[in-house]
């Protein structure tokens, strides 16, 4: 158990720059999880702390010890890797032995140290069968078991859950975040699925091309996303963007509806804004917008209805109950839901 | 597959042509020298398959060409052929790790030189390695004879292959457990090798027991005389009879460990074939 600080990471292959200078503080038993589309160098970050890559530039601390130049073993952290990476010629129980072994442990303490492990996983009665003799499921569970046995400072899982079938994945997405809580062990998690990352994280870092984009609770994130990059790839459907100008501290939308905001916002009149609104948020009603319906998705008890606006532009809102309406459909934008965001860098404004 | 008689048909032609001359030399070794000198080929075996056995064994011809003991050739050749397949097999397996695992300068170049000296069989580069053998005194030697044959670029290419094929998270897996690179190769290279280090030694046996011309170059002393070689000279020139029947009892013998390797390593290949590792 140990507390990470990562230091202005930045790193480079070739030309390439993949991280442009990320810093994180992870409290200690914190989980933390790096989501971004793939290729924002949420797995590059990991393997930076994990010591199989090294930055360009920047510190990495573990439980207040500068590692940046150690070598993986040196610096206690456990890793479950995306295809579980177990030694195929080896039994479960050789698996989970194999790093005690190599840090000279008694063999008692191995078999103890390694039953405690298997117990808790419930993979007891496997400990003698080899990796191909099993299931994805109880292959993810042995590779959990292989980091626990260790004992490490931090937790790495590089996409751990994404080998496994839905009903699968939803099922150890819920057993790695109990473990995690009774073990109290730091962690990094990286996904590329947001209701993974909402659901596991204590707080989320939303990578996008080399940046942390945002760095904080799953609540937050989803209810003040810093900027429209996390607002559009946190919660689906996907946020709905409406471009707009300022004009008298209010909101002339290019549709030529006006809105107030909750708090009046310091931006002279005709800064070119972007307003945001999830589509739980829109609710029906006269005196919005009308958007015309193209397609229904009924998924019981609720409707998510996608459609155009005038303008062209389109709009998802996600209705309760049966939706039957057919043609134009009129929405109002409750002024409480609403999100701005300037328009030439995409940063959210104000609160 | 459909079961056609004329497949049958074609199949066991095939099998008799290739079969035949292996078959004419078992018989052969079972008869007396002049039976066979005549001219005559016998089909059947003949009363004196003990006898030409124990004497070609023993080097107990008794024609003019006092053949080598075949024990002694074989034990040689047996040697020779075991030493060079190990030899290959550890050195290549060690090369083959580096150029893969291991950042260094120069080691596509390295990789290179390895690929290149594939276009030298040991004919092309006979006569230097002959000098370099004089130089360093080795004639007459089991060193002189096995070493120049030791290196081996077709399984180090082959052992490169095979470890691009294993994952990069194994390596990743290991170094996050602590292991370091010699650590990392007895514990996970060597084991996912064995089916192919198998598969390679029944061919590297097989290459370094037919050896012919380097043996027969670096050896003078008999006592060292390898089977493959000891079999030629046992051929006369012509102005004597060939004691025909002693040899073919040899060339049955010179045979017999080749196919020992083969079956004996079959189950391993089966056992490859059967239990790939995923």
């Amino acid at each position: 158990m140990a507390t990470l600080k990562l230091t202005d990471i930045k790193k480079q292959f070739g030309t390439t720059q993949v991280l442009h200078g990320v810093d994180l503080n992870v409290a200690e038993g914190e989980m933390i999880v790096i989501v971004g589309a793939s290729g924002c160098g949420k797995s590059t970050l990991l393997r930076i702390v994990a010591g199989l890559e090294f930055a360009t530039s920047g510190q990495v601390d573990i439980g207040g010890q500068d590692v940046t130049g150690l070598d993986p073993a040196e610096r206690d952290v456990a890793m479950v890797f995306q295809n579980y990476a177990l030694y195929p010629h080896m039994s479960v129980f050789q698996n989970m032995a194999y790093g005690l072994k190599i840090r000279r442990m008694a063999p008692e303490d191995i078999r103890k140290r390694v039953a405690q492990a298997a117990a808790l996983l419930g993979i007891e009665a496997l400990l003698e069968r080899r990796p191909r003799e099993l299931s994805g499921g109880q292959r993810q569970r042995v590779a959990m078991g292989r980091a626990i046995v260790r004992e490490p400072k931090l937790f790495l899982f590089d996409e751990p859950l994404s080998n496994l079938d839905a009903k699968l994945r939803v099922q150890m997405r819920a057993e790695i975040k109990r473990l995690q809580r009774r073990l109290g062990v730091t962690s990094l998690f990286v996904t590329h699925d947001q209701v993974e990352a909402m659901t596991l994280g204590d707080r989320l870092v939303v990578m996008h091309q080399g940046h942390a984009a945002q760095v904080a609770t799953p609540m937050e994130i989803w209810s003040r996303p810093a900027d429209t990059y996390v607002a559009s790839f946190i919660g689906s459907p996907a946020m709905n963007f409406l471009p707009g100008t300022m004009e008298g501290g209010a909101v002339r939308l290019d549709l030529g509806l006006k809105l107030h905001l909750p708090a009046t916002p310091a931006l002279a009149d005709g800064h070119k804004v972007t307003l945001g609104i999830r589509p739980e948020h829109l609710c029906p009603g006269a005196g919005g917008i009308t958007m015309n319906l193209e397609l229904l998705e009924p998924l019981g008890s609720e409707t998510v209805a996608h459609g155009r606006l005038p303008d062209g532009t389109e709009l998802t809102a996600r209705l309760p109950g049966e939706v039957t309406t057919e043609g134009p459909l009129s929405l109002l934008l409750p002024s409480e839901h609403l999100h701005l965001f300037d328009a030439a860098t995409g940063k959210r404004i104000g609160a | 597959m459909r079961r056609t008689p004329m497949a049958y048909l074609w199949l066991t032609l095939g099998v008799l042509v290739f079969a035949f001359p292996i078959y004419m030399t078992l018989i052969g070794s079972t008869h007396d020298a002049s039976t066979i000198g005549r001219g005559d080929v016998p089909l059947l075996p003949g009363p004196l398959g003990g006898e030409n056995y124990a004497n070609a064994w023993n080097g107990t011809g008794g024609g003019r060409i006092q053949g080598q003991p075949a024990g002694l050739m074989l034990a040689n050749s047996l040697i020779m052929a075991l030493c060079i397949a190990a030899g290959k097999i550890a050195i290549s397996l060690l090369s083959a790790f580096a150029v893969v695992y291991f950042r260094f300068p120069g080691r596509m170049l390295a990789f290179w030189l390895i690929f290149i000296t594939l276009m030298l069989p040991v004919e092309v580069r006979i006569i230097p390695t002959f000098q370099v053998m004089v130089d360093l005194s080795l004639t007459n030697s089991r060193a002189g004879l096995i070493v120049p044959l030791m290196a081996s670029a077709t399984a180090t290419l082959l052992f490169r292959q095979f470890f691009l094929t294993i994952p990069r998270e194994y390596v990743e897996a290991a170094k996050v457990d602590g292991a370091g690179p010699l650590r990392f190769f007895r514990d996970v290279v060597l084991p996912l090798s064995v089916t192919n280090i198998a598969a390679l030694f029944v061919i590297l046996f097989i290459y370094g027991w037919n050896q012919y011309l380097w043996p027969l170059l670096i050896i003078n002393e008999r006592s060292l005389e390898t089977i493959v070689v000891g079999l030629t000279k046992m051929i006369g020139t012509g102005d004597s009879q060939n004691e025909w029947n002693i040899i073919m009892a040899t060339a049955v013998m010179a045979m017999l460990p080749p196919v020992a390797v083969v079956v004996l390593m079959q189950r391993w290949f089966i056992k490859g074939l059967t239990e790939t590792e995923k």
